[in-house]
Parts: C-alpha cells; sequence; structure tokens
C-alpha cells in the first residue's frame, strides 16, 4: 500500500529522504502533527505576511481569506443600504430617501449581498481555504486560475458602487425587462457587467472544485472519507457550472436590448420578456443553492465536532447535496406562478418544488440526529449552528408553502417573500457563514476568537434576525408589496418592530467585527486542533504551512469517526478546557 | 512565494504553471488534469450557448412566419463556410496524430493550415455581415442571427489565438514531444467544441429556416 502511494505520487525529494518517516506517519493518530524534515523546513518560508495578501497570490488560503474579507468588506456595504431602506420604512411616507435612491439602494442590496458577499464568502473563502485542506492536497488543480477568479470580484463591486454615480440601477436584483429596459440605461449597464464578471469568477472557481475533489484526494482517502463539506461543495460547483451561464446568455441579451438597439425582450417588435425570467431564473434558483449548499457542508463539519458524535447518515447527506443539485436545476418557475405560466407548468413546478425540499429535510434530520446524545459544546460556532437548524426550516417550511402555486398567486411580490427568503438567506446562509468564521478562524489565523464577545454577537443577531424579519410574513400576508418606499398606514407598527431589528442587526455587527480584528492581532494562540476535529485540516499546524504539509497525511479513519474502532484513544479525550 | 512555486512543481504534477512543466516527467500518476478542467469549463460554456438556442426556438415557435418576411438567409457562402470548419476539425486532429508521433514539423504544418482555415472562415462571416440584406436591429430574427453568429465568431477568433499560441511555442525546440503536449491537445479539444456549436447554429439558422 505504502509502496504504491510512493510511486504513484513519486515525490521524489519528499519521499525519498523521508521514506522512514513517512512510513511511522502511516502508525499514527491522524492528529498528530507532521514531522518537520530539517532540511525542506528551511527551504521555504513557511508563513507568509501580511502583505502577501494584497497581491497576486496563488495559495489556496490567501485567496480563501482574500475572498473572505473582501466579502466581508461588501456585506457591510450592502447591510448598509438595507439600514437606510429600513430608516426609510419607519414611516409610511418618503422623507429620508427618495424612491429613486431607494430602489438603487434596494437593487444594490440584494447585488450586494447575494453576488458580492454569500457567493464569494462561502464557495470562495471556505471553499478555496478548506478544501484542499480537507482532501490532503497541497493547493488546488489550477492555482493560477484559481487567483484570476478571485482579482475579479473587486472590480465588479467597484463597478456596482461607481454606477451611483449614474443613479445606479433600480430594478431590483432580478432586473426583470421592460422596466431594465426603460430605466436608467447607464446604471443598469454597468450592473450587468458587475454580475458577468462575479459570473465568470463563479465559473472559473467551479471548474477548479471540482477538478479538485474528483482528482486531487490524497490516495489513502476513501471517496466515503471524503469530509461532507467537499461533497456539498462538489455539488455546488456542478451547479454552478451548468446554470450560471445561461443567465450569462440572458444578461447578454439583455445588454443589447439596452445598449444596441435589439429587441428581444421588446414585445411590440417580436420579443418576449418571458423569455429573460426563464434565463434568470434558470440561473437564479439554483443559486439560493449555491447560497446555501456550501453551508450545509459547514453545518456537516461543525455539527459532529461540537456535539463529538458521528455524522448521523454520511451517504444520506452526501448524496442529498447531489439530489438537491439535480432536481434544484428543474424547479425555477416557481418563481414565475404570476407571468402568466399555463396550468400544466405550475402543476409540474410545484411538485418538482415539493420534491426539492425533501433532500433538504434528510440532512435537517441528520443534523438533528447527530446532535441527539451528543456531548454538545455550547461554543459560539455551535450556538451558529443550532440557531441556523431553527431558521432555515422555519424559512424551508415558508419556501414549501411558496412553492405550493394557489398560495403564492396570493402572497407572491409581498412582503412575506422577503420574509422567506430572509430567513433562508440571513438565518440560513449568514449564520453559515458566521458558524464557518469561528470554527475555522484558530486553523485560518492561528489564534483564537474570543468566545465571549462570540457569544454576544449570536444573542444579538439571533433576536436582531426574528424581531426584523418574522414581523414580514404578517405583513406580506396583510398585502403589503415589496420593492416600494411609501406603503400604507395601517401597516405602520409592524414595520417599526423590523425596523428596530435591523437596527439590532446592525449593532450586532460591531462586536464581531472587533473581536475578529483583535483577535487576529492579539488573540490567544490557538493550538493545531482547538475542537478536536478529525478532518485532515486538523493535521496540520494554525496556520496552515505555505505548501499544508510537509509530510502529506495518512487517512486512517474517516472524518466523522469520534468513538469508533481503529482510531487511536487520544482523540477521544474530552474537550479541551481552554475552549469554553 | 518561489519556494511555494517550487515545491509545487514537484507535488503537483504541473498542472500549477506551464513553464513548471519542464521538469516534471508527464503523465505520471494521473492524467494532467488541464485537459479535465478545459473540458469542464467547455461543458459549461456550451450551455450559454444553450441558453441561446432555446430563445432562439421560443422566438421562432412564436413568430408567424420564420425568418420573418424580408429577411433572406443567404446560403452559398455560410455552406462553403461550414465545410471549412468542419474539415479543419480533421485537420487539426491530424496535427495532434502527428505529435503523438513525435513528429513537430508535421504537427505544425497541420495547425498552420487549420489556423488558415479558421481565418478563411472568420473572413466569409465578416464578407456575409457586409453583404447580407438585414442588420442586427432589424426584426428578432436579424437580432439572433447577428447576436449567435457574432459569439460564435468570437469563439473561432479564441480558438484561432489558441492555435498560434501553440505555434508559437512550438519554435522552440523540446517545448512539445510525443510525451509533452497537453497544450496542443487543448487548442484541438478548443477548436472541435467551436465546430460542434457552429454544427448547431448552422442547423438552427440555416437549415430549420428552410422549412
Ligand atoms: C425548502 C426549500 C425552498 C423552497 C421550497 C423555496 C421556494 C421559494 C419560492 C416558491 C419562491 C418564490 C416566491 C415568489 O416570488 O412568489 C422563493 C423565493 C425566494 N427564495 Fe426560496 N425556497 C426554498 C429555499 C430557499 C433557500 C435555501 C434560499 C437561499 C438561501 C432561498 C432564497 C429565495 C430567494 C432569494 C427568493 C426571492 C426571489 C425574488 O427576489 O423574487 N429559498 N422561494
Ligand atoms: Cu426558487
Amino acid at each position: 500500500m505504502t509502496k504504491q502511494l510512493v510511486r504513484k505520487f513519486s515525490y521524489k525529494r519528499l519521499i525519498l529522504t523521508d521514506e522512514k518517516r513517512f512510513m511511522a506517519q502511516a502508525q499514527l493518530p491522524l492528529n498528530t502533527p507532521p514531522g518537520m524534515s530539517g532540511d525542506s523546513a528551511k527551504e521555504h518560508p513557511k508563513a507568509w505576511k501580511w502583505y502577501d495578501y494584497f497581491t497576486f497570490n496563488i495559495d489556496h488560503k490567501v485567496i480563501g481569506i482574500q475572498y473572505l474579507v473582501t466579502a466581508f468588506f461588501f456585506y457591510l456595504i450592502g447591510g448598509l443600504m438595507a439600514m437606510a431602506m429600513r430608516a426609510e420604512l419607519l414611516t409610511p411616507d418618503s422623507d429620508f430617501l427618495d424612491p429613486t435612491l431607494y430602489n438603487a439602494f434596494l437593487t444594490n442590496h440584494g447585488t450586494f449581498m447575494i453576488f458580492l458577499w454569500i457567493v464569494p464568502a462561502a464557495i470562495g473563502g471556505f471553499g478555496n481555504f478548506l478544501v484542499p485542506l480537507m482532501v490532503g492536497a497541497r493547493d488546488m488543480a489550477f492555482p493560477k486560475l484559481n487567483a484570476i477568479a478571485f482579482w475579479l470580484n473587486p472590480p465588479a463591486g467597484a463597478i456596482l458602487l461607481a454606477s451611483f454615480f449614474f443613479g445606479g440601477s433600480q430594478t431590483g436584483w432580478t432586473a426583470y425587462p421592460p422596466l431594465s429596459l426603460i430605466t436608467n440605461n447607464i446604471g443598469q449597464s454597468m450592473w450587468i457587467l458587475s454580475i458577468v464578471l462575479v459570473g465568470t469568477s463563479s465559473i472559473l472557481g467551479s471548474v477548479n472544485f471540482v477538478i479538485t475533489i474528483l482528482f486531487m484526494r490524497v490516495p489513502s482517502m476513501q471517496l466515503t472519507q471524503v469530509p461532507l463539506f467537499c461533497w456539498a461543495m462538489l455539488a455546488t460547483s456542478v451547479l454552478a457550472l451548468f446554470s450560471t451561464p445561461v443567465l450569462a446568455a440572458g444578461l447578454v441579451l439583455l445588454l443589447f436590448d439596452i445598449n444596441f438597439g435589439t429587441s428581444f425582450f421588446k414585445p411590440d417588435a417580436g420579443g418576449n420578456v418571458i423569455i429573460y425570467q426563464h434565463l434568470f431564473w434558470f440561473y437564479s434558483h439554483p443559486a439560493v443553492y449555491l447560497m446555501i449548499l456550501p453551508i450545509f457542508g459547514i453545518m456537516s463539519e461543525i455539527i459532529p465536532v461540537h456535539a463529538k458524535k458521528p455524522i448521523f447518515g454520511y451517504k444520506a447527506i452526501a448524496y442529498s447535496s447531489l439530489a438537491i443539485c439535480f432536481v434544484g436545476l428543474f424547479v425555477w418557475v416557481h418563481h414565475m406562478f404570476t407571468s402568466g405560466t399555463p396550468p400544466w407548468m405550475r402543476m409540474f413546478f410545484t411538485i418538482s418544488t415539493l420534491i426539492v425540499a425533501v433532500p433538504t429535510g434528510v440532512k435537517i434530520f441528520g443534523w438533528v440526529a447527530t446532535l441527539w446524545g451528543g456531548k454538545i459544546r455550547y461554543t459560539t460556532a455551535m450556538l451558529f449552528a443550532i440557531g441556523l437548524l431553527s431558521m432555515f426550516v422555519i424559512g424551508g417550511i415558508s419556501g414549501v408553502t411558496l412553492g405550493t402555486a394557489p398560495f403564492d398567486l396570493h402572497v407572491h411580490d409581498t412582503y412575506y417573500v422577503v420574509g422567506h427568503f430572509h430567513y433562508v438567506l440571513f438565518g440560513g446562509s449568514v449564520f453559515g457563514i458566521y458558524a464557518g468564521i469561528y470554527h475555522w478562524f484558530p486553523k485560518m489565523t492561528g489564534r483564537m476568537l474570543n468566545e465571549t464577545w462570540g457569544k454576544v454577537h449570536f444573542i444579538l443577531t439571533f433576536i436582531g434576525t426574528h424581531l426584523t424579519f418574522l414581523p414580514m410574513h404578517e405583513l406580506g400576508l396583510q398585502g403589503m408589496p415589496r420593492r416600494v418606499a411609501m406603503y400604507d398606514p395601517q401597516f405602520i407598527s409592524l414595520n417599526q418592530i423590523c425596523t428596530f431589528g435591523s437596527i439590532l442587526l446592525g449593532i450586532s455587527v460591531i462586536p464581531f467585527f472587533f473581536n475578529a480584528l483583535w483577535s487576529w492581532m492579539y488573540g490567544e494562540k490557538a493550538s493545531d486542533n482547538p475542537w478536536d476535529g478529525l478532518s485532515l485540516e486538523w493535521t496540520t499546524s494554525s496556520p496552515p504551512l505555505i505548501e499544508n504539509w510537509e509530510v502529506l497525511p495518512v487517512v486512517t479513519h474517516g472524518p466523522y469517526d469520534y468513538g469508533m474502532n481503529g482510531r487511536s484513544a487520544t482523540t477521544d479525550k474530552a474537550p479541551s478546557e481552554s475552549v469554553s | 512565494m518561489q519556494g511555494a512555486i517550487e515545491t509545487s512543481e514537484t507535488i503537483l504534477n504541473s498542472s500549477v504553471d506551464p513553464a513548471a512543466t519542464k521538469e516534471v516527467a508527464h503523465h505520471e500518476g494521473h492524467p494532467d488534469l488541464r485537459v479535465w478542467g478545459l473540458l469542464t469549463f467547455l461543458a459549461s460554456e456550451s450551455l450559454m450557448f444553450g441558453g441561446f438556442f432555446a430563445s432562439y426556438l421560443i422566438y421562432r415557435g412564436g413568430a408567424a412566419n420564420w425568418p420573418p418576411e424580408g429577411t433572406e438567409v443567404e446560403l452559398l457562402v455560410p455552406a462553403i463556410n461550414t465545410f471549412i470548419l468542419v474539415s479543419s476539425s480533421f485537420v487539426i486532429h491530424l496535427g495532434d496524430t502527428a505529435i503523438k508521433k513525435n513528429n513537430l514539423n508535421g504537427m505544425r504544418l497541420w495547425y498552420a493550415v487549420t489556423a488558415l482555415m479558421g481565418a478563411t472562415f472568420l473572413g466569409g462571416q465578416v464578407y456575409e455581415y457586409l453583404t447580407l440584406g438585414y442588420g442586427l436591429t432589424t426584426n428578432i430574427f436579424s437580432n439572433c442571427f447577428y447576436l449567435m453568429t457574432g459569439f460564435h465568431g468570437l469563439h473561432v477568433f479564441v480558438g484561432l489565438l489558441l492555435i498560434l499560441g501553440v505555434l508559437w511555442r512550438s519554435r522552440r525546440s523540446g517545448h512539445y514531444s510525443a510525451t509533452k503536449h497537453v497544450g496542443i491537445e487543448m487548442a484541438e479539444i478548443y477548436w472541435h467544441f467551436v465546430d460542434i456549436i457552429w454544427i448547431i447554429l448552422f442547423t438552427l439558422l440555416y437549415i430549420l429556416t428552410m422549412f
């Protein structure tokens, strides 16, 4: 077996000089840090300097952190826009923001949050940092391509911000024609350009993930030992590869309609607006899974580690990601029930939408069953994970109600929809990103985040989210339309609760921001494996060496084998107390 | 940084940096991942054309006359073009076969011929644009026509650049050999892709408009 490894990889220098050590390594429990070989340790620097993070760097760990920090910056911008909108909605009249500006904020809030925060943070950030570490690779398959993919993001954000000098795009993140053809052509074109840039970035990144996960696993890792996060990233990437180019096609047609006099979406000249909706939602329904599948992966990593139990139903969770990926491609018309869709289509897409909720439910049951009877440590990461579970169930159920055509006809384009997608996007994706940051911050930076401030952050966020988004369901049922700067005075009190909640959410970012900043510089030094995790990223130093390991680790057990045989007793010891 | 690249050479089986392929033996262990990467990318790329094709078919299905009256589809030049592009796919394959037999000059010859055929195709396309009786904005058919052929032309152009890149690199002896020719293979795959897209386009825009 070892012989075969040596031949297959022919790491001549590393393996031949280290052959004895390498073989000895195979007997050691997984979480023993690999030894350093004297000469190669001196050969190259072990860590990047801070300024390396501002350069075109091809190390997947640097790129991952670049994605996360950039995305967080855009998150703050999108958040400020949201706060401004909520301030406007404190009263029924339009007294704080000019309605056009409100529309521009509305559009760019959604765009920043989806395309420049959740997608790059969850996929680009965690995906790049973790996937090679988890599968035992020294980098992604195409490191340069990876760096190029990242560097498409900052200009995309800059273009969106610059579009405000021209009034910004005002159509909502969906950019439906004819609205997008008749409002602010310059702002709309800049918006399209920006989306095409992030879309390209997402495609290039996905190619990298697919190839890395399929072909770059360390040879001793069987397919059933791949961490669930990687399965989720595989499904995410395949979905992105299939759906993103279709959106690009739609946006190109839109761009031509706006700027070059074509009439693809101009019904008076033979065009058809519904085609845009199909092209858009063929991407944008899968896009909601792009935003949640990596988060599902993060959940599957965090819950077993902090509950000290093997994951319940590894295969079910792994394959349900693939099922979501597949079925998720055939539900998009549930966003178009009110667009004059023929009844057979409504029927078909209602059914497919209800079906796609099943694999999601499988995962939820898997996590709950993992928690059941576990030695749960209420770390901040775990709190966010459990918070996510509760919120996502609410969002998932409201999603199923919306997927049912007769009900959707009633609440479409009302605040009920806004409530739904904020429960899944904020309560789901954003909670998951936070959970991931609390969990992997020690690995990324080599320092622990402060847990007390982490808990303050969690409590503020949890309460703020419910306060802001729960009343929206009721507002929608009462008939308040979404995307308006002015509303009927009867809705005033619920709107005030929402605005109050949004202030709480705004405040909640402050402890997190300063905690992260302070801990990064002065926080308690993290050990290599502070949470006692079993996946491969915990076998290297914190932060990992530049090439991840001196000697590649040898997989001797699965990533969640807590208390199972085949594992050395040392990893079963009680959680280190320094944590809580 | 330098250290990082240097180690990855030995470790990552050269998928890091084309320049790094020089030192390591090729085709060891697993196939070069760049080919897989390209195939994955092209699978994705084809979905973009898929979006255009689907839209086109919906427009066609919804129109009373297709193409609308007054838009005469010209067949001669595109038919010649199609012939040239389809044959060029065979020619480029001859180049690939040549390099597998370590026949560098044979490869260069066939790739040069392919480039010439590709350029002729683009020339024919431009000629067609200049002589057609309708422009981009004439009607919904012409919208689709120019957009789809234009996008495809862009891809032909990129393929041409790839081929020229291969020719440029091949002037250094030892850059390509029977065991080391991933770049050549990738250019060929891309060229086949462009060809397949054209066949679909030709069917949709020309053949189907005759019925
Ligand atoms: C159980 C699974 C889910 C189901 C059945 C579902 C169903 C739906 C339906 C039917 C709509 C259309 C409502 C309307 O416009 O009338 C909708 C909207 C939306 N959903 Fe979901 N959803 C689910 C999960 C998610 C997830 C996981 C996310 C994101 C993480 C998400 C994000 C959104 C967004 C952003 C919209 C609004 C789109 C817009 O601006 O119109 N959904 N959902
Ligand atoms: Cu959807």
